[in-house]
């Protein structure tokens, strides 16, 4: 089932009345696809939180709609939206064994919708299997580890087979190898049930290697939307471009004079037709190439080898940063040593900004 | 084989020497002195000399009327006030939790009778309950109101005076416990309420199946103070009753002990003693079937 967001907005009053009243979602526009897995990303107190919330219905957007399908849930309270929420925290109940947990949402239906304990149970085995947590179901949580709460905080969302799957920080609480497997065991779930799947995060590698698509937030505004590739290879903008990539992209100040770029006392590259202004110029790390007649000399500082890559720790009087990171093969990086070296770029992983940060497309 | 002392728990007793040396003056050595008091038959306070060594005071205190009575009130006001209290407790807390307007006017005006004093709010309950030549009292004006006979409350019937003193008793105990309740409901993680809601939990399942669990080692908590703290009561029917407990037969067994203490008929610190013993083992035994009570069903 896709979901479809229209003008959404929410404002939070301020506090007391003096305060200013603060936009943690602005206008938003965008559909996620059926099946897919989505990534809110963006820092902390972008407003993603407050998106997954909103769509999940625990909280009220200010002006707007929201669409699952052609159904508008605006005013729908979140039991009836069919949705499962996974907490940061998995909200596991301490005091409930782990089939006890998973079979709290189906002890809530009444009626005709109300099952009998054994086809309960057998819809807690489906599920516990899928996530892999069989042998588990008598204890409680406190007795699991974060990894295989994190399973059952899941298939607890699951077992009443919601259109919706939404994820808030599910990985944030887990130690670094557990986050590598339990990300890769989150897509596995998603595919095998093919719920069209909300994730949050803050964590740009986290949301590049699980989204079918990303959606880029900062203060309450989309930055961009798109596959991860895509908007890895083709940011919207400075703040995009600096968001995604690990290590950060370099940014350089350089100025346009007489159709060429500078940055610093040296002639960057030609560009045609552009009058004079001052600009960024950002390198994606693994865009640099070492080259005698390169039109950007560095002072190397320090140099990194991890086996396989070379990290060249550098310097440039024109840098944003202090430094400035050059990710080479180990290869091509024979040979170097500290102090000035000349590099030139590759074109795909090169960009350019306004000052405001808007993408100059060449 | 010696065991070396290390030089780490020496200096570990040091520190502990000042406050091992109090309790050791305030408390193990009265309690050593109240278990001898009670085993000494026939004590003469002024002389200091007794008869002989055996289980006469403890056999004289169970078969004093007094003492029987001072027992049965106590059993009846714990047995009525600490869950009555107890349940209140948790409705009131429950209803100060749901709201947001006013919540700290609330939390204030019931916490209000906590620190209030014992006597005051007798003086009020007399207001309230008591039966003078000029007045009937607030409550028996009701009750005419309603077409009903006027009780004496503080002089009249048995039962008459256990309902206000479990009434008076439940309305003083209540503050602390809504106020430790209020801050434990509020300490229950926010998530756990939006899970439920998501998954369509009606709020009366929310509060048996979250809200009472996540809150239980509290509950438990006043359970069990709520119970010695009943077994220890005695200011509170003074304050309604007059020192004289005996004669309006509402005493307890703090009371009783205080009586033959330093009461009209005291002096007696042998019978004082065996009757202290008596409440200790009471309230030690319900403490521990209280703890392994709480340990099976407080379960994280």
């Amino acid at each position: 089932m896709k979901i479809v967001l229209k003008n959404l907005t929410k404002v939070f009053e301020g506090r007391r009345k003096k305060d200013p009243d603060v936009t943690a979602v602005n206008n938003f526009n965008f559909e996620i696809p059926d099946g897919k897995l989505v990534a809110l990303l963006g820092p902390s107190g972008c407003g993603k939180s407050t998106t997954l919330n909103l769509i999940s219905g625990l909280e009220e957007p200010t002006s707007g709609q929201i669409f699952f399908d052609d159904e508008d849930v605006t005013n729908v309270p979140p039991e009836n939206r069919g949705i499962g929420l996974v907490f940061q925290n998995y909200a596991l109940y301490p005091h409930l064994t782990v089939l006890q947990n998973i079979i709290f949402p189906l002890q809530n239906l009444k009626g005709e919708e109300r099952l009998s304990m054994d086809e309960m149970k057998r819809k807690a085995k489906d599920v516990a299997k899928l996530v892999q947590i069989e042998d588990l179901m008598d204890r409680r949580p406190k007795e699991l580890s974060g990894g295989q709460q994190q399973r059952v905080a899941i298939a607890r969302a699951l077992i009443k087979n919601p259109r919706v799957l939404l994820l808030d920080e599910p990985l944030s609480n887990l130690d670094a190898r557990l986050r590598l497997r339990t990300r890769e065991e989150i897509r596995r779930i998603q595919r095998e049930t093919g719920i069209t799947t909300v994730f949050v995060t803050h964590d740009q590698e986290e949301a590049m290697s699980i989204a079918d698509e990303l959606i880029l937030m900062e203060n309450g505004v989309i930055n961009q939307i798109g596959a991860p590739q895509t908007v890895y290879d083709e940011p919207a903008n400075l703040f995009v471009a600096q968001f995604l990539g690990n290590p950060k992209i370099n940014v350089l100040r350089g100025f346009v004079q007489n159709e060429k770029l500078i940055i610093r006392d040296e002639v960057f590259m030609e560009m045609k037709n552009t009058p004079d202004k001052d600009l960024f110029v950002a390198i994606r790390p693994e865009g640099f190439v070492i080259d005698e007649n390169g039109t950007l000399t560095c002072n190397v500082r320090n140099i990194e080898t991890t086996g396989r890559d070379t990290s060249i720790v550098a310097t440039h009087d024109a840098s944003l940063e202090e430094n400035i990171r050059v990710i080479i093969s180990s290869d091509e990086a024979r040979g170097i040593e500290k102090g000035p070296i000349k590099f030139s770029y590759k074109e795909n992983k090169m960009f350019l900004f306004e000052l405001s940060g808007e993408r100059i497309l060449l | 084989m010696k065991k070396r002392i290390k030089a780490a728990d020496v200096r570990g007793w040091l520190f502990l020497l000042p406050s091992l040396l109090f309790l050791a003056a305030f408390f193990i050595y009265p309690m050593v002195d109240v278990l001898v008091y009670s085993f000494e038959e026939q004590f003469n306070f002024a002389s200091q000399t007794y008869t002989g060594v055996g289980f006469y005071n403890f056999n004289y205190v169970l078969h004093d009327p007094y003492f029987v009575q001072a027992l049965k009130n106590t059993f009846i006001l714990v047995i009525i006030t600490v869950p009555v209290s107890t349940c209140i407790a948790i409705l009131i807390a429950r209803c100060i939790s749901s709201i947001k307007k006013l919540r700290e006017f609330y939390q204030t005006i019931y916490f209000l009778p906590y620190v209030t004093n014992t006597l005051a709010l007798g003086l009020v309950f007399m207001i309230l309950f008591k039966k003078t030549a000029y007045s009937d009292g607030m409550i028996n004006l009701l009750i005419n109101a309603f077409g009903g006979q006027s009780v004496d409350f503080i002089d009249g019937p048995y039962w008459a005076k256990i309902l206000v003193m479990s009434i008076y008793t439940i309305w003083v105990v209540l503050p602390f416990k809504i106020l430790i309740l209020t801050s434990a409901m509020a300490s229950v993680n926010e998530d756990y309420y939006k899970a439920a809601k998501i998954d369509g939990t009606s709020s009366a399942r929310i509060f048996f199946k979250i809200t009472l669990p996540m809150i239980s080692p509290m509950i438990f908590y006043l359970v069990i103070t709520g119970f010695i703290g009943a077994f220890k009561a005695y200011s509170d029917e003074v304050a309604l009753f007059g020192t004289d407990l005996n004669g309006a037969g509402m005493n307890t067994l703090v009371g009783y002990i205080y009586d033959m203490l330093y009461g009209d008929s005291g002096g007696y610190p042998s019978y004082a003693s065996a009757a202290a013993l008596i409440l200790f083992t009471i309230i030690f035994t319900i403490t521990c079937i209280n703890l392994t009570v709480s340990r099976k069903k407080a379960v994280y």
